[in-house]
């Protein structure tokens, strides 16, 4: 059973402690710009949002690229890009419904959340609950699908 | 059951892997016309400007991959279809029996009609083969003529400039890529290709191409000639269609396929750039020939080949992301905009950048961007769920930056609605 990466918007206080660590991880440099974990504030911070990417199954970015740069870490289920094989055609970045995987112009390659080998970065930062990395059957998959489907109308 | 697929693209392949997990126990058989390993047109510019090898551009990495999952490999071309007796001819004579059959045989590059296109040194930028040969024929400071400006025509650029060739682009539309991009759009690109060094003109079309034995003249229909070492032509695409004579196969601007992907004759499917289906923004069907419809393609194909046609398609939409020389430009679905429609615009020349985002109700139905390439995918989402966009629909012509904070905002906001 893969863990997932949780992220809870009710316990994020918009501190952005995991997208600093998140582009050290990425990049070694303290820049939020290269994280690859997103925190959207709303309402001047009354909101908080962390995003990423979920790791799907039949992830849409994988199944699209053309060279196959992108494949599937049987360890943790995560997404992985081979910065070696990609080609930075960024086809998957317009493919991905979620926008969670984007190029980088400075490494000419497109980056996505690897749950870094998993020991994600983003959730030892994380000074709250916000963020957690816990086995996937208690992450309420089933509650979020039915949150979506309701959401959807369906 | 024997499933044979006719090329060996994105879509092709795509198909292949589908059939393979779905139905174990089938036979799958790929036939392509090329005898190197399944690669991929899209990884093509960059073998030109040196950033992969050969082998960067095959669509699978591992080179015993195909026979491992089981697909066996053809080098053929197929030159007949017999729904009547489920066979496929090649040119070799060799017949090939399928129980479902997936033409997936792509597009072939269209050949201006004017005299001189015979010339050697006038180069399509199709099969890796023409890539090799641009490479020999693209020397530092040789002239280069590329005549068209579309999707290939722009990716393609890069690799004539890393080349130091002294570049001119000739596009017979009003604007770089007009099928993808408005017209401030296609301005701003033409302006950055230009700021880089690159001459273009827009709105003249090639009358024909004179060659001596130290040159090549291209003429156009303003009388202008441009002298030039080598002529690269990237004048569009159109399905590959040649070999369905006879076989009661339905043909408009593609291979019409239904929901199901599946072409007017029983057992016989088609996916990718060869294939019409159905566009998820019009309702109607179309030929797309980008890469994300034809995987989807391939993918549904597949689905519907193993479970006698119980998955309908919702159509795929239409999407491309260039990156010319640097400047990232994308576009979706409507980005022409729809009738009753409403629109917020940013537009920011000397930085290169702009959005157009298109509206209709409250919801997005298609959108043009320049100069950005943070959560594009966002924009997918949007269109492709239909989410109502509610107040964030003024925000965003307010300020179309915004999108990824609308995406999330809106899935957030449904997301507190069902708790």
């Amino acid at each position: 059973m893969h863990k997932a990466l949780v992220m809870k918007a009710d316990a994020c206080t918009g501190c952005h402690q995991c997208e600093m660590m998140c582009s050290y991880g990425k990049v070694g440099a303290f820049n939020p710009a290269k994280s690859v974990m997103d925190i959207t504030i709303f309402d001047g911070g009354a909101v908080n949002v962390p995003s990423t990417c979920t790791q799907c199954e039949d992830a849409w970015c994988m199944v699209v690229c053309p060279v196959q740069a992108i494949t599937c870490n049987p360890a943790t289920g995560a997404k992985e890009v081979s910065a070696e094989a990609c080609v930075g055609c960024k086809v998957c970045s317009i493919a991905c419904p979620f926008g969670a995987i984007n190029y980088d112009p400075d490494s000419g390659v497109v980056s996505k959340c690897d749950l870094c080998k998993g020991e994600p970065m983003c959730v030892e930062a994380c000074p709250t609950t916000a963020l957690a990395y816990v086995a996937q059957d208690s992450t309420g998959y089933e509650r979020m699908r039915h949150n979506a489907l309701l959401a959807a109308g369906l | 059951m024997h499933y044979v697929i006719a090329g060996a693209g994105p879509a092709a392949v795509a198909a292949a892997e589908h059939l393979r997990e779905l139905d174990g126990d089938a036979g799958v058989t790929l036939i392509g016309v090329q005898s190197q390993p399944p690669y991929s047109r899209m990884a093509i510019p960059y073998y030109l400007t040196g950033k992969v090898g050969e082998e960067g551009t095959y669509l699978r990495r591992t080179e015993d991959h195909y026979e491992k999952i089981g697909i066996d490999l053809m080098c053929g071309e197929v030159v007949s279809v017999e729904p009547g007796t489920h066979q496929v001819v090649l040119a070799d004579g060799q017949q090939v029996s399928y129980d479902k059959l997936l033409l997936a045989t792509g597009a072939e590059p269209i050949i201006p009609p004017v005299p001189g296109m015979d010339d050697p040194r006038v180069q399509q930028c199709w099969h890796l083969e023409d890539a090799k040969r641009i490479i020999e024929l693209a020397k530092p400071g040789a002239r280069a003529v590329q005549v068209g400006a579309g999707f290939i025509g722009c990716i393609i650029l890069e690799s004539w400039v890393l080349r130091e060739v002294n570049l001119t682009v000739l596009e017979m539309g009003p604007r770089m890529v007009p099928r993808m991009l408005g017209d401030k759009a296609g301005s701003l690109l033409q302006s950055w290709c230009e700021s880089k060094g690159v001459k273009v003109h827009t709105g003249v079309r090639v009358s024909a191409i004179e060659s001596s034995e130290e040159e090549l003249q291209v003429v156009l229909d303003n009388g202008e000639i441009c002298p030039a070492d080598v002529v690269i032509v990237s004048t569009g695409v159109k399905p590959r269609l040649d070999y369905l004579g006879g076989s009661g196969i339905t043909i408009d601007q593609g291979i019409v396929i239904d929901e199901h992907m599946q072409t007017s004759v029983p057992d016989v499917y088609a996916a990718g750039d060869c294939a019409q289906g159905l566009d998820f923004s019009t309702g109607k069907t179309a030929v797309h020939a980008v890469q994300p419809t034809a995987t989807e393609h391939g993918r549904v194909a597949a689905a519907n080949m193993v479970g006698a046609n119980n998955l309908p398609y919702k159509g795929s939409l239409n999407m491309n992301v260039l990156d010319t020389l640097g400047l990232i430009t994308c576009s979706f679905g409507a980005w022409e905009g729809v009738d009753g429609g409403d629109y917020g615009e940013l537009y920011n020349p000397e930085n290169f950048q702009y959005i157009n985002l298109q509206f209709k109700d409250d919801v997005l139905v298609g959108a043009n961007s320049v100069g950005y390439h943070q959560h594009l995918g966002v924009l997918r989402g949007l269109i492709e769920t239909r989410m109502p966009l509610g107040p964030w629909k003024d925000k965003l012509k307010d300020n179309p930056v915004l999108l990824a904070d609308a995406y999330v905002g809106v899935n957030q906001a449904a997301l507190q609605k069902a708790q």
